[in-house]
């Protein structure tokens, strides 16, 4: 069982729903990601889920757009991102890592040497969010090879086959993309969420991360009711953006891990006052 | 045909496919279905048909460029006129199609990319014809390099959004119609300008535009009795191109040209020519060459012509340049610049600054193949719009 699986699958004996955030590589400062990295493994984050910065990312609002930017300008790269992963791995071998990103990127370095390097780094899971299960078979058996869960996205808009196909094809977890629009939006649809979740489940008994439009612990504890993990991204980019967006000073990447740190707190306590998805 | 590209899921060889995220599967496959059923439709055929005649004005002239042809001294050279279509380009060939088939099913908003501001200004006008809403994204530096398309659009009733993100042009304004599309789906309708992203953008536009070279085909034989021996066209994502070449694919015998933008020259890194000098990726929904950093981000591109500014390329032409039936060449700013001068003059055509590059090839190919050879350039369109653009580069102010 891959690391991704036995968290997930833990957990939810215990009857909790994880609590998966998201940051950006590399944003604001390269320096800071892996400490970022700790920091939320200790607020109670079970799943890291961190972003590869690309150049055109199409499925995200203006927060993680403007991460990514800020991450491309200082030069971060996919290796770079996976070398972060290796260095969290010197002091955290239980916290799993997916690495959520574009396509374009993994086709550069090659399928075959992606995937090793990134097993080799202690990554656990690959979300690539512009690669349907239609034209992920080289991927996917890249990342089997290396024992890696590629992580696939379900949305409102899936229908019935769609649902079958990509559950057929995934593992480590399901993500459901709570909402039709960008990531960081905030019209979600918790009856939609429901009915949608409900039909899932029907086909798979993975666990279901639901995520996009999350921006607060209030929402992540009404989400936290029906999924097995609540992703929190935009509204956590947010913060460290508040804190400093270009050449931080020591003083703001203390209060940027301050930040995150009190955020991913609040957001693991009001999951952990719901109960789990039944 | 014995072409049949692409595949049912939008493959050219590698190239081409399906990248998007989950939410636009579904529409996607929706749009495909749709487009499956109306291409084969007589009576949505017949309606596009009238469209084009009655409102676009075609079929747009073949032009015997004797004076040009005498001058350069080799090749004999004709135009296609994609400059007298209604809104000054061969771009309203496509939305005139599009719009069809979003009124058929039954979406009541439009949404659109632009660079030049010609795809934008052809949608909005359709838009207009349809009595619907219509939103055109466009990179904030485009906006400034062509005020005149931004007035015309919103005269036409439509939504201008700059578009501050990445490198403020092209491509941001396509990533940002997506997120838009993305959140506005169900009632909304993306027409893509070119033929690039995702299936089955790359073959409905092509097949949308691919009434150029059908034309092409017939008026030629008024003054040659034989097929053209050499095609050209410009090339940003490369709809005029693919539908001057495709009625032609099967016909080994007609070369055909793709002109890419080398902007300050190949060797600079300042151009838009990713089939001359870039590499395959996935971007905008496809697999097709790009230009990108060894890390996989995608560049900036350079050109004077804002049309041809994109860092991708439609796929099929990624196919056809690997498999040899097109060949891909490139045409700096000064040349293209000096092209249509030259045309302006010689001919009395104002050429767009993007279909330069075509003439500013046309001229070296008319000089290699000699004077028993028949060219046909595609005049993609009018340089109206290009005007303060040549003149501020001259030093001129108007």
């Amino acid at each position: 069982m891959s690391r991704l699986a036995r968290q997930l699958t833990s957990l939810k004996k215990q009857g909790r729903t994880a609590l998966i955030p998201f940051i950006t590589a590399g944003d604001p400062d390269p320096a800071i990601t892996v400490s970022l990295m700790h920091a939320m493994a200790g607020a109670g984050a079970d799943v890291i889920e961190l972003g590869v910065p690309f150049s055109d990312p199409m499925a995200e609002g203006p927060v993680i757009q403007r991460a990514s930017e800020r991450a491309v300008e200082r030069g971060v790269s996919l290796r770079d991102c996976m070398d972060m992963v290796q260095e969290f791995r010197q002091r955290n071998v239980d916290t799993p890592v997916v690495l959520m990103g574009y396509l374009n990127p993994i086709e550069v370095m090659g399928y075959q040497e992606f995937a090793r390097i990134a097993a080799k780094s202690g990554v656990d899971g690959v979300l690539t969010v512009d690669m349907p299960p239609e034209e992920a078979a080289a991927l996917k058996d890249a990342l089997s090879t290396y024992k890696l869960d590629p992580i696939f996205l379900l949305a409102p808009t899936s229908t019935e086959a769609r649902i079958q196909a990509v559950t057929a094809m995934a593992s480590g977890f399901i993500y459901y993309v709570s909402l039709r629009g960008v990531t960081g939006a905030k019209h979600i649809d918790m009856a939609e969420v429901s009915d949608k979740i409900g039909e899932i489940r029907k086909y798979t008994q993975l666990p279901l991360a639901v995520g996009f439009g999350i921006n607060d612990p209030e929402t992540a504890a009404k989400v936290a009711t029906l999924a097995d993990a609540v992703v929190v991204g935009s509204a956590l980019v947010k913060r460290i953006e508040e804190v400093g967006d270009r050449n931080v000073n020591d003083g703001q990447k203390e209060a940027i891990i301050e930040s995150v740190t009190t955020f991913v707190t609040s957001l693991r306590e009001a999951i952990d006052k719901v109960g789990v998805a039944a | 045909m014995a072409y049949k590209l692409p595949d049912d899921r939008g493959h050219f060889g590698p190239y081409g496919g399906l990248f998007v995220a989950e939410t636009l599967m579904h529409p996607l496959t929706e749009l495909n279905e749709a487009y499956e059923k109306y291409r084969q439709d007589a009576e949505f055929q017949a309606e596009f048909m009238d469209d084009l005649r009655l409102y676009v004005g075609r079929p747009s002239p073949l032009y015997p460029a004797k004076r040009l042809t005498e001058k350069w001294g080799g090749a004999r050279i004709y135009l296609k006129r994609e400059d007298l279509n209604h809104t000054g380009a061969h771009k309203v060939n496509n939305t005139i199609g599009q719009a069809l088939l979003a009124k058929r099913m039954g979406k009541t908003r439009i949404i659109a990319e632009t660079g030049a501001g010609q795809h934008g200004v052809a949608t909005a006008t359709v838009a207009a014809r349809l009595g619907i809403e219509c939103v055109v994204y466009m990179g904030s530096e485009d906006i400034k390099r062509q005020a005149i398309n931004v007035y015309r659009m919103k005269l036409l009733g439509a939504e201008v959004v700059p578009v501050e993100s990445g490198s403020k042009t092209l491509k941001d304004a396509l990533n940002e119609a997506m997120r838009d599309w993305v959140t506005n789906v169900d009632n909304t309708f993306y027409i893509i300008g070119t033929v690039a992203g995702p299936h089955p953008y790359p073959a409905m536009v092509r097949d949308f535009q691919s009434v150029i070279g059908r034309e092409v085909r017939y008026q030629l034989s008024e003054f040659e009795p034989r097929d053209p021996d050499a095609l050209v066209a410009c090339v940003g994502g490369g709809s005029n191109a693919m539908g001057l070449f495709y009625p032609y694919i099967d016909d080994e015998h007609v070369a055909l040209y793709g002109v890419e933008a080398a902007g300050e020259g190949i060797a600079t890194g300042h151009h838009a020519a990713p089939l001359s000098a870039g590499r395959p990726g996935v971007l905008h929904g496809n697999r097709t060459y790009l230009m990108e950093t060894d890390d996989g981000q995608i560049i900036e591109t350079h050109s004077i012509s804002a049309g041809l500014d994109y860092p991708g390329v439609g796929p099929e032409h990624a196919w056809l340049k690997d498999n040899g039936r097109a060949n891909y060449v490139s045409i700096d700013d000064d040349e293209a610049l000096a092209a249509f001068h030259e045309l302006t003059r010689v001919e009395g055509i104002l050429p767009a600054l993007e279909s330069s590059h075509a003439i500013a090839y046309g001229q070296k190919l008319a000089k290699e193949l000699g004077r028993d050879k028949v060219i046909v350039i595609n005049l993609s369109g009018r340089g109206d719009k290009d005007v303060h653009t040549i003149a501020a580069r001259e030093g001129i102010t108007v």
